[in-house]
């Protein structure tokens, strides 16, 4: 922590209003945004910056989230930094423009508060609204706690607006878990965040006086091409997050990783976890150590681009890994996480046992105590042999 | 512009951008057509209407002021000779 800015305020603050405050410091100028649980304290918080004069921005209401990420795609071709946030069913409903958003390169930056998707009706935490909106084309990351909340939300508009990446970002956090927690972090004032992140000059915007075709549409002769185009601009966009969040930890202290690994070293079995699940993984990894088991602990941070070669690494020689998803893949290979993990080993020639655990579905609190069992059986089940493809953890009958 | 089918990825523009206008012009739709209008000149009354209701600018005015297909564009979706106010559009099919 020895570059910290000397104005960095220690403060505690619901983490949907830390995210609002990171908006605002970014000093977005268009927000379109419908309130849904558990989102809603971010836009709502925002609505009232832009209704007190506090943030200098157009704030448009819609109906709808359809109506929101299209308004934002709008925005964002006026040249606006352009910002929203939604969960569940209201990412479910933008679905069909999310896709528009990425293949017309618009940087705009959402903020993903991870929920359920119905049925049956439920506003709490998991992961199935994004895992369903995996394939959108957009750069995607995860963050664990207030802080990193905080710090994502300033980094994603540096690295959609970089001019060789000019991709929107998602911002998934844990609704509820993280979205209504009260939390100590850093804020970075006024100055930190203008010289960090300067104002977005796009490549391309709406104006008349430089007329051109946006949006439109393309022959079976040219649409593999575009995809093409998509594909290597979003796999190279990795070195660009990596670049900026390195440039966060040379500012704050605090740096990110692809793949952040904890008591790896000498682990025999390893878990991985996204968002707000890792801090409870890490208690229980600490305690498992402490009781003499092999056991590591790496947090996938980057969903999209997937970062394969740091998740290569970070693996290493580990003997196991233990791939705990927040969402279900119906009717396939489990979790979606796991599914693409083990992808991402099956080409190599020395590989580690691959096993999925689904948990905390639907708000379902993940104890400490629920990694010491999966362990456990993860364990049994190498023994005799993996038997299943997956498993839901602590699912009853 | 360059044809559409010796474009590499590396070539297209952001966002799949047109910087050209009017490109679409290059997409001959008239090899979708299945029959085509015919004019009886001694009955039309020249007023413009099939021009004005083709979805696709693909009827020209002829010196004299009557009407006739673009055959590089027409479709043959028989909207003009629906809508012709004495009727003296037919749609003919196509020969073999």
């Amino acid at each position: 922590m020895s570059a910290k800015p000397a104005r960095a305020k220690r403060v505690g603050m619901e983490v949907s209003i830390a995210v609002s405050h990171a908006v605002q410091l970014a000093r977005a100028e268009a927000i379109a945004a419908y309130p849904i649980t558990p989102q809603t304290h971010i836009v709502e918080h925002l609505a009232s910056m832009v209704a007190n004069g506090e943030l200098e921005a157009s704030y448009v209401n819609v109906e709808s989230e359809h109506s929101a990420m299209s308004a934002c795609i709008g925005m964002s071709a006026s040249g606006a930094r352009t910002y929203t946030a939604t969960s569940s069913q209201g990412l479910a409903l933008m679905n069909e423009i999310l896709f528009i958003a990425s293949a017309m390169r618009f940087p705009i930056v959402m903020t993903v508060a991870n929920r359920a998707l119905s049925g049956p009706l439920s506003i709490w935490n998991d992961h199935s609204d994004i895992m369903a909106a995996r394939d959108i084309g957009w750069i995607q990351v995860f963050v664990e706690n207030g802080q990193e909340s905080f710090d994502h939300s300033i980094m994603a508009f540096k690295i959609a607006e970089n001019p060789q990446v000019l991709l929107p970002t998602i911002v998934n956090l844990d609704g509820f878990i993280l979205s209504h927690v009260v939390e100590a972090l850093e804020m970075l004032d006024q100055g930190a965040v203008d010289k960090f992140l300067p104002a977005y000059s796009p490549r391309h915007r709406l104006d008349p006086r430089n007329p051109v075709t946006m949006g439109a549409f393309a022959m079976p002769e040219i649409y593999t091409e575009v995809k093409m185009k998509h594909q290597v601009t979003l796999t190279n966009s990795y070195e660009h997050i990596v670049k900026v969040w390195e440039e966060w930890g040379k500012l704050t202290g605090r740096a990110y990783k692809p793949v952040e690994q904890f008591m790896t070293k000498g682990a025999k079995i390893l878990l991985l976890t996204m968002g707000c699940l890792s801090e409870v993984a890490q208690i229980a990894v600490e305690e498992m150590r402490a009781a003499g088991l092999p056991v590591g602990l790496l947090k996938l941070r980057m969903w999209r681009p997937f970062p394969f070669e740091d998740l290569r690494k970070a693996v290493g020689d580990a003997e196991l890994l233990i791939v705990c998803d927040r969402a279900l893949s119906l009717g396939g290979p489990g979790g979606p996480v796991m599914s693409e993990v083990r992808s991402a080993f099956y080409p190599l020639a020395q590989r580690p046992n691959i096993l999925g655990y689904i948990v905390g579905l639907g708000g379902r609190d993940v104890a400490p105590q629920a990694y010491k069992d999966i362990v456990a059986k993860a364990k049994a089940e190498m023994e005799q042999g993996p038997s299943q493809e997956f498993s839901l953890y602590g699912v009853r009958g | 512009m360059k044809p559409l089918e010796q474009n590499t990825w590396q070539d297209i523009e952001l966002g799949g951008l047109l910087r050209e206008p009017g490109s679409a012009r290059q997409y001959r739709t008239g090899d979708w057509r299945s029959q085509h209008p015919v004019w009886t000149k001694s009955r039309c009354i020249r007023c413009g209407v099939c021009w004005t209701v083709c979805p696709e600018p693909a009827i020209v005015e002829e010196p004299g002021g009557y009407f006739d297909m673009d055959p590089n564009y027409c479709k043959g979706c028989g909207t003009c000779a629906r809508e012709c106010v004495t009727g003296c559009i037919a749609m003919v099919p196509e020969e073999e």
